[in-house]
């Protein structure tokens, strides 16, 4: 395998990192304004991703970093290209941390209101955004001779790539509400688990619509043959069709195995299709960038393949590590709120 | 009529955003360390004090984090983003740095902060002591490959030009070159001395409030002893480095110090007035210092100055027809805002340090006011540090490679950036006014109870939602 092959499926490894993991923390997020009942349950809902939504979102921090320093003309003529959607991913992610840091700072009903559903249109926003702007890489954006991106917004938008998005939205939402049942008790995990239930249907219809469509515009845009991309495309709709028998039969740590490997062989369906390209160019198909012309040289590539073999292991064990030290379920007693604990050392 | 080019809202939105995240990053840096002594301490000796010192400063450390990595995702975007061009043109050899990041720094930090804070009645003692230790070294780690990144711009080495672009030839001389160094441990005594400073000036607030004054002298006397030897060996630090830029990049030397002429010896303007375009390049008023000049950017009383007129036609014959002159007066006052914090800081810390070993320091209440105001100026001289490095660069992105104004993204038009900056400006308005709100909050409350026989101690009060 050339390094330019084994740079494309890091990256595409890194993305399904991503989704698999801010996957969740994106449906707990979209789930705030619906699923629970009183403030503690909202609390726990907050806590449950507390640790992790940081450390998750590394991973496209990771993913872009990568991206720049294998595929320089790829990251450039994305991140420029996509400017506004970007942006908006940007915008969405940033009200996310404030809601994470303010929500709580304030006792007004209506102040945590409004950061519960800065959280849920974050995660939302940027949940759609990713899946429009992926599988655009696939159905294709204009490109000039020069590598250049040279549309405008709206070309980002097609009913594939929406669909595309909603897929993500729902999937992620799915993914989330059952994290939520592995990790809270009681009244929360029951609410939960009737929201992976209801979810899981439409989740997996949707998700397995832009699956089947995947290799679909693959083999009809980017010249690729059905096999490869069939074969994750039907792995993605087999799990997710697992998930949805698993949720009702009460397995709810398979029902998440089963929706992380959704989002994983999403992310690989759409890699899958479009490599060798890593950016379709439509109309003019020639203009496509590759993972030979847009990638950096032999020297680099060779540098940043001794590094990523020594740490991605090593970040593996301790990520993993992570979820083992916190594996424990969310009674929603854990944690004094700040709030009280102000007002309590400052006796006001 | 275009009001601004693409490039000067691109280059304005790149300040914003850069000026906005090292006011992060320096705390961060700095104030890491801090917290980590004060837990070594708590778990050494057991004394509440330490506890409550840990948990205190703590969650000021969370709260800078948090909205450090919300705004270090903007910058690793907008390079793609805004700078297209210069993405592709340096790719090869900058995204390696930037990459190695993220696989070896940024994990680290963000995964082992993320243990600490929710580690405190998970983890046996020792071992979350350790997730903190090893969360600081992330970030000081972070720190080196995003300035050995930034070093390759000031000083390329390590690379050939092969079909227009730059090629990475050595790994090793990049991540080792001399600008790297010196501008790593430049960097991090910056950021030793803004952390310091921070908990210095808490501390004093504190104590004229005549609270918790058990908790905070111990805590002052650990910011002192940081902060006095910290800020004045980075006075000596800064200007060697100096010497190094004035190696490898004369113009930048000669246009902070409004030098037009090639001079030997050569004083130092401390202040003045005009001199500081082509058509009046004599100042109308000035205050100067003998061969001082000579000194700092030489290491020599008799040294030679390499003047910018000189230089200008040394770029001519080198580069080819063009501007070489980097904005005279924003550099030369750039450099001074900096030089002068930098010193009012290490001047302030010393009375500081002098009167905590007379025993007067809390009673000096005008002392503990400055000591107050003392804490925003290791953040203005960052800042003013950054635009010397960066202003005094130009007209290069990448000095003697590649002009700033043919990098910029050419599908960006002026519209999109006009939005974009305005959507920025506004976002971080609102985070700044959150901060600087949430800081003030946790930084006046009392510091939290120690955990009493056989409780359990609560979480940090910004970890809860």
């Amino acid at each position: 395998m050339d390094l330019q092959t084994f740079w494309f499926i890091l990256i595409a490894v890194l993305w399904s990192g991503y989704f698999l993991l801010e996957g969740f923390d994106f449906g707990v997020g979209m789930l705030l304004p619906f699923l629970p009942r009183d403030e503690r349950q909202r609390r726990t809902m907050f806590e449950s991703i507390g640790p992790v939504w940081d450390g998750n979102e590394v991973w496209l921090v990771v993913a872009g970093g990568a991206t720049f320093a294998a595929f320089p003309s790829w990251y450039a003529t994305m991140f420029s290209g996509f400017y506004q959607a970007l942006l908006l991913v940007l915008v969405f992610l940033i009200v996310r941390v404030l809601s994470f840091e303010w929500r709580s700072k304030a006792e007004s009903p209506r102040w945590r209101a409004v950061w519960l559903w800065a959280n849920a249109l974050g995660s939302f926003g940027a949940s759609l955004i990713w899946g429009v702007g992926l599988s655009a890489l696939l159905y294709g954006v204009p490109l000039n001779s020069d590598e250049d991106f040279a549309g405008t917004f709206t070309d980002l938008f097609s009913p594939y790539t929406v669909v595309a998005g909603l897929a993500v939205v729902l999937l992620f939402a799915f993914h989330g509400a059952t994290f939520l049942t592995l990790r809270t008790t009681g009244d929360l995990c029951e609410r939960a688990a009737h929201a992976s239930k209801r979810l899981s249907l439409p989740a997996t219809i949707v998700a397995g619509a832009f699956l089947v469509w995947t290799v679909a515009v693959a083999v009809d845009r980017n010249d690729k043959d059905v096999f490869p991309p069939v074969l994750p495309a039907v792995l993605g709709i087999v799990v997710l069709v697992a998930a949805i028998v698993l949720g009702f039969g009460g397995r709810r740590g398979w029902t998440f195995v089963a929706t992380a490997l959704g989002t994983v062989f999403l992310v690989a369906t759409l890699f899958t299709s479009l490599y060798p390209r890593v950016m379709v160019s439509s109309p003019d198909f020639g203009n496509s960038l590759t993972v030979d012309n847009a990638s950096s040289s032999h020297y680099t590539l060779t540098v940043m393949t001794v590094t990523a073999l020594i740490l991605v292991p090593v970040v593996l064990l301790y990520q993993g590590w992570t979820y083992y030290v916190f594996r424990h379920r969310l009674t929603g007693e854990e944690m004094e709120g700040p709030v009280e604990l102000v007002a309590r050392k400052t006796g006001g | 009529m275009v009001l601004a080019s693409v490039v000067d809202l691109a280059r304005a939105q790149f300040a914003t955003t850069t000026i906005y995240h090292f006011l992060f990053v320096p705390l961060t840096l700095g104030l890491g360390p801090i917290v980590v002594a004060f837990q070594t301490l708590w778990y050494r000796t057991g004394r509440d004090h330490w506890y409550r010192l840990t948990r205190f400063f703590g969650t000021l450390f969370l709260i800078n984090f948090a909205i450090g990595v919300a705004t270090g995702l903007v910058q690793e975007f907008q390079f793609g983003m805004n700078w297209s061009v210069y993405s592709e043109f340096v790719g090869d050899v900058f995204g390696a740095p930037l990459a190695i990041e993220g696989l070896a720094a940024f994990f680290l930090e963000s995964t082992f902060l993320g243990l600490w804070i929710f580690g405190w009645n998970r983890l046996p003692p020792r071992l979350h002591l350790a997730t903190l230790w090893i969360a600081v070294i992330g970030t000081w780690l972070s720190a080196y490959f995003i300035l050995a990144a930034n070093s390759w711009m000031q000083h390329p080495v390590g690379y050939e030009l092969v079909n227009g672009r730059a090629e990475l030839t050595s790994v090793w001389d990049l991540l080792t070159s001399t600008w790297t160094l010196w501008a790593f441990g430049h960097t991090i005594l910056a950021g030793l001395t803004a952390g310091s400073a921070v908990v210095f000036g808490v501390c004093c607030w504190h104590l004229l409030r005549g609270r918790n004054v058990d908790v905070f002298k111990p805590a002052a006397k650990v910011a002192l002893i940081v902060l006095v030897p910290v800020a004045a060996f980075n006075l000596w630090f800064g200007s060697h480095f100096g010497i190094l830029v004035t190696e490898q990049q004369p113009m930048k030397i000669a246009a902070s110090e409004a030098q037009w002429d090639t001079c030997q010896p050569c004083a130092f303007s401390l202040f003045q007035i005009g001199g500081f375009t082509e058509d009046d390049q004599k100042p109308s008023f000035s205050i100067q210092i003998p061969s001082m000049l000579s000194f700092l950017a030489t290491g020599s009383i008799h040294g030679q100055v390499v003047g910018m007129n000189e230089l200008q036609s040394q770029y001519q014959k080198q580069y080819g027809q063009g501007n070489y002159l980097p904005p005279v007066r924003t550099v030369y006052w750039s450099m001074r805002v900096m030089a002068y914090s930098g010193s009012l800081v290490a001047l302030v810390a010393l009375l500081g340090a002098f009167f905590y070993w007379r025993g007067s320091l809390v009673r000096r209440r005008w002392f503990l006011w400055a000591g107050v105001v003392n804490s925003a100026l290791p953040f203005v001289a960052t800042t003013a540090g950054w635009a010397l490095t960066e202003f005094g660069r130009q007209p290069w992105i990448v000095f003697g490679l590649l002009r700033t104004e043919d990098a910029a993204s050419p599908s960006v038009s002026e519209a999109m950036l006009v939005l974009s900056l305005t959507v920025i400006i506004l976002l971080y308005l609102t985070l700044l006014v959150a901060d600087i709100w949430l800081m003030r909050r946790y930084a006046r409350v009392d510091p939290p109870e120690a955990p009493t026989e056989g409780g359990e101690p609560g979480p940090l009060p910004a970890a809860g939602y």
